[in-house]
């Protein structure tokens, strides 16, 4: 069978790597409720972080994600769940309740895309001129903020691999 | 006014003071402006336009308009733009 489709290679790139430590930032991060600036490192202070980096909120891999991390009720291994893309916080509370993962930590809003600068993971968006956001991407942190586990796409579109995601969340 | 006991910090922020806010309401400014020039350093928390949504709003000051303050130093959580700027001005105007 001969699938006349392209998945795009992405070039390679020098990203955040598991045993790394993971670059601290603050962000407004949304909830179903409000927003208000946020330190990765405040979040640490609590419980480890499973930060997932998406694509804009709307298309439909950020759909996907979010609704399977929600299906396997990935918060409930006492990591807190925290997206990032470029969208703003009015578009994270709507995506927040379509996908019904009001008991995740809350989806950073990263318009100027800095955080994914930050971790490496800085993606052009072809066909819309002056956009970038991050490529999908999993990074696990500890609670001394080294990175316990990352997945990276290198490839687009792609998904991370849910099963080792879950089996990292629940070895930490 | 109408003044409640204040609940406990945000987990996130440094400041006493914590702001809940609408982003471009003029009313919301002028307390942020008053927070400035009392020099009170503040934490604000951002809420969306439509009034039905802001039930965090209302837990803390029992309604759900903003601008809206909460003050762990003095346990005070209130709402309306006048009676917060008078209660600044009152607790940390330091007097003439």
């Amino acid at each position: 069978m001969d699938l006349d489709f392209e998945v795009v290679d992405l070039p390679p790139a020098d990203h955040v790597e598991a045993g790394d430590e993971a670059p601290d930032f603050t962000r407004p991060l949304v909830n179903d409720e409000f927003w208000e600036d946020v330190a990765l490192s405040d979040l640490l202070a609590d419980a480890p972080v499973l930060l997932v980096f998406t694509p804009m909120d709307g298309a439909f891999p950020s759909t996907y994600i979010w609704n399977e991390l929600r299906d396997r009720g990935m918060d409930e291994y006492g990591v807190q769940v925290v997206g990032v893309s470029i969208s703003t916080p009015y578009e994270h509370m709507t995506t927040i309740e379509e996908r019904g993962i009001e008991s995740f930590a809350g989806l950073f809003s990263d318009p100027q895309n800095g955080v994914a600068e930050k971790y490496g993971i800085s993606h052009s968006l072809d066909g819309m001129a002056g956009v970038s956001e991050p490529r999908p991407s999993v990074f696990l942190v500890a609670p001394d903020g080294t990175v316990e586990y990352a997945w990276v796409a290198d490839e687009w579109p792609a998904f991370p691999d849910y099963d080792a995601v879950e089996d990292a969340v629940i070895g930490l | 006014m109408s003044a409640r006991e204040a609940t406990p910090r945000p987990r996130h922020s440094d400041a006493h003071v914590t702001l809940y806010r609408l982003q471009a309401c003029p009313f919301c400014e002028r307390i942020v402006r008053k927070l400035e020039e009392l020099d009170i350093d503040y934490h604000s928390r951002f809420v969306e336009p439509m009034h039905g949504d802001r039930n965090a709003v209302k837990r803390v000051v029992g309604a759900r308009t903003v601008p809206a303050i909460i003050d762990d130093e003095t346990g005070v959580a209130m709402a309306e733009s006048g009676n917060i700027a008078d209660y600044l001005d009152a607790t940390y105007g330091g007097g003439d």
